[in-house]
Parts: C-alpha cells; structure tokens; sequence
C-alpha cells in the first residue's frame, strides 16, 4: 500500500501526485471484497444473480436482499457495503418515480442510469462526503429493449452485455464471455448466471451463502420481479451437479 | 368581508377548488356470487353541458382492486396517480403481499379527509370494489371523507333512485347474469330520471381471478311510458 502515510489519501479532494484520488480506490476495495454479483443480457430480457454470503445462520433465510426493484421495469444489484447501496437505491426509486411525474412515461434505463451515476459521483467531489462503498449492476427493459448497466463508487457508468463485480469478478467475467448471450433466452440464462456463481463461490473462505436472482423479460411480461422459485431451484439444482462433474474430472 | 391581514399566516389567501368543473354522475357497485361487479356511464359534463362522452370512471387498482368515481373528473385523475404509485411503490417491496381493496379504500379514507381538512376538497364519491383471498369487498368515500362498507352500494343519484332497487332486489350469492341485470335495471332508471346520465357505460367485474371491464354500450329505451307523456302537466309556466 503506497499510499499509506503519504497523507495523499485522507480525503475524496485530494489528488495524489501521480494523478490518483486513494479514496476512491479504497471504495473499489470495499466492493471488491463482496460477494460476487452479475448481471447479463440475454435476447429477451436481462438477467441478475448475487452471491449472498450468509453472516449468521440464526438469519431467515432471505434476510438482507441485495437486489431491489427500482421501477416496474427495473432493478438493482448491490456489490460492496449493503447500506450505502439501500441509499443508492431509494435515490434511483425517486429519480425514476419524479422522472415519470414529470414526463408521463417510464424512465429510460440509460436516463436512469446516467442519474444514479452522477449521485454516485457527487459523493466523490466533497471533503465532507465519503464515496459510496458499492458498485450496483442496474438492468431494466424500455422501448430500446433489455439494457445493463454498471455504476462503480468513482461514478463511472458503463453499458454491458455481461458484467461482474465482488470477489468473483474475473473468473465470473471470462466465464460471462463464453456464453453466447445473443442466442440465449432468459430462462437459459438463470442457469448460466447460477452456474457461474456457484463456481466461482470459493468454498474454503466464506462458507454459506444464498443465491439470490432477479430478471426482467418478456416472460416477466417486462416487468423487474424474483425469479420464480421453482425455475430458481431447477437452476441450483442443475449448478450443483455441473460443479460436482467439475470436481469429479 | 373585511380581510384582517395575516391572521390565518400567509397562507389565507390561497385559492382551492370551491366548486368542480367536469364532472361524472352516479356509479352503482354490488356483490355478487363470484365478486363484485360495478356500473358507471361514460359522460363527463361541464356544468349541465355533457362535453365528453367518453370517460371511463372505473379504473383497477393493484390486482384486486377497482375504484369508480363520481364528481370532479380532473380530481379523480389526480386520484388515480396516488394510487399507481402507492401500487407501484407496493409492488417494489417484490414480498409477494400486495395492497388488498380494504387496505385501498382505507388509503383513500384518509387522502379525502385530509383534503377536506386543508378546505380543498377532492370532489368526488369514490366507490372501492374488491375481492381478496377469497373475502368480497364494497365501500365508498365521499369528499368529507365519509365512509362506509355495504353489500350494494351507489353515489350520487343513485343513492336515491338505485339503491331502493337494490335493496329490494340484491342478494350477495346472485349470479353474474341477474347481478348484470339489476345493475341494467338500475342504470335504466339513472337514465330515464338523471339528467347528467348517459346512455353508454360499462360495467366491470372483479372476481379472484382478475379484472374485466366491458366495452362501452347502450341500454335499450322505451320513452313510451305515460309517466314520460305531458312532461309539464303540473308544472305550468307562465307562457
């Protein structure tokens, strides 16, 4: 850690001489170290899937959701500190609620993301504030058909076919690029997103964890909801047996 | 009257709705075998005008609710956006519970009697219908904000030429076809002695398995009557 005791990263204003702003990068380890989230764009829809690790087993099972719907036609997944990503989303539920009060439709997915991403970025600028620890995967469905996003702590905001944040992020990202999303349904794609999730899951360090899936589709009649828990349980189901054939090889 | 300045604070001046614009007749809600089922005409008058003819007054709310309005149509519009995004924000829970027409009809209880409290009252009579978890469910509201649960229910006109009717002729376990009937029967009285009622309505039925509204149509008339005949006998003017 070079930056430490250099006084370069105590605050979100202060630039270190090499161009760098330390705090933001400290944010990014916070999400780093979560558990793994993905999202992906299928042909009908987009699909979402966290990697929930369990911090007490005397929790009800579904305790402490990080995906949250943020319009009919949208939703969240959080990566990082899960309470800076509840103000994340209570400010993406305003802005898409105000932007339909005003203009009488639903909010574009992109218009949508660009807001969340300036709020993120806001919180970078000041040496009162402290950068959201948590970067969100946002997928919605509009005119423009399915659309993801990914919004990091520094407020940068990307369009994807396919993206992963958490601990699992790289093995999650090169096994995303195998799959052939333009040719896949979403209902193919829940298993893939279980798959790779248990996958990536590294069993020796956390110990429990609930996967936990949402998707916006023409199946859900585009609307953001949970997937339904028989076509999640059939997905586990089939994720556990491809892992144990991995472990049998 | 004289004004004594800042007595009731900067607000005493503001002006409210004192009297509505457009305005919806009666609407008719009754139980039924399988849910409930509820009549409103489509006209919209301006003033004793009848300027639109058109306006659908019942609207579904959530999955087990309907509401129909009668009064002020700008007021129930405005109506209809608190509840979408009171269902929407409901629905973003994604807890499978959802807002049943009881919960409904008390949300608007307490929007009606708020409003009438700011002396601006929503000009309506609303009626909520809903069927949940198997349970039937009729109220209404009006712009005091009064508040009732009946098994047949009607506002405006209605209250005074449907509801006889219905008190004669309803029972809670009818079948769809004679619950369509009486509401038919009552709709036709509506229309022979309500001069704002219209001869295009819909009825719509709310069962557990959903919301169905009819297309627009037309009740058939008969003016024949010899109540209709002479209509100024005992009325005489002066030319």
């Amino acid at each position: 850690m070079s930056s430490i005791g250099t006084g370069y990263d105590l605050s979100v204003t202060t630039f270190s001489p090499d161009g760098r702003v330390f705090q933001i990068e400290y944010a990014s380890k916070a999400v780093d170290n979560s558990g793994t989230v993905i999202g992906i764009k299928c042909k009908d829809g987009i699909v979402l899937g966290v990697e929930k690790l369990i911090a007490s087993k005397m929790m009800l099972p579904g305790s402490n959701r990080r995906i949250h719907a943020v319009h009919r036609n949208s939703g969240m997944a959080v990566a990082g500190l899960a309470a800076d990503g509840r103000q994340i989303v209570a400010r993406t539920k305003a802005e898409a609620i105000n932007y339909e009060k005003t203009y009488g439709e639903a909010i574009p997915v992109k218009e949508l993301a660009e807001r969340v991403a300036s709020y993120v970025h806001l919180c970078t600028l000041y040496w009162w504030l402290r950068p959201f620890g948590c970067g969100v995967i946002l997928g919605g469905y509009d005119r423009d058909g399915p659309q993801l996003y990914m919004v990091e702590p520094s407020g940068i905001s990307h369009r994807y076919y396919g993206a992963a944040i958490g601990k699992g992020r790289q093995a999650a990202k090169t096994e995303i690029e195998k799959l052939n999303l333009a040719g896949m349904s979403c209902r193919e794609g829940i298993v893939e997103v279980a798959k790779i999730i248990y996958s990536v899951h590294d069993e020796a360090k956390d110990k429990a964890f609930e996967l936990e899936m949402s998707w916006v589709c023409d199946e859900s009649n585009r609307l953001h909801q949970k997937v339904p828990e028989d076509l999640l349980n059939q997905a586990i189901m089939i994720a556990k047996a491809a892992l144990e054939e991995m472990d049998a090889d | 009257m004289e004004r004594i300045e800042g007595l009731l604070g900067p607000e005493d001046n503001k002006s409210h709705t004192l009297s509505p614009y457009v305005t919806g007749t009666s609407v008719l809600g009754l139980k039924y075998k399988d849910g409930v089922l509820m009549a409103a005409d489509m006209g919209g008058s301006y003033g004793s005008t009848l300027r639109y003819k058109n306006v659908e007054r019942v609207k579904p709310v959530g999955k087990h609710s309907l509401v129909g309005a009668s009064g002020e149509i700008s007021d129930f519009q405005e109506i209809m956006r608190y509840l979408d995004e009171l269902i929407l924000y409901d629905n973003m829970w994604d807890d499978d519970n959802s807002l049943g027409p009881k919960e409904i009809h008390n949300y608007l209880t307490r929007v009606m009697y708020n409003r009438r409290n700011k002396f601006d009252p929503l000009w309506n009579s609303l009626v909520v219908g809903g069927v949940k978890n198997g349970k039937k469910y009729l109220g209404t509201v009006s712009m005091l904000g009064v508040h009732y649960e009946d098994d047949h229910i009607a506002t405006g006109f209605g209250n005074h030429l449907a509801r006889p009717i219905l008190r004669a002729e309803h029972s809670n376990d009818m079948s769809y076809e004679d619950a369509v009937k009486l509401l038919e029967k009552c709709m036709l009285v509506l229309l022979y002695r309500d001069r704002s009622a219209i001869n295009k309505l819909q009825i719509s039925n709310i069962t557990e398995e959903g919301v169905t509204i009819s297309q627009p149509y037309s009740l058939k008339t008969f003016w024949g009557l010899s109540a209709f005949k002479d209509p100024t006998k005992g009325a005489q003017g002066s030319w």
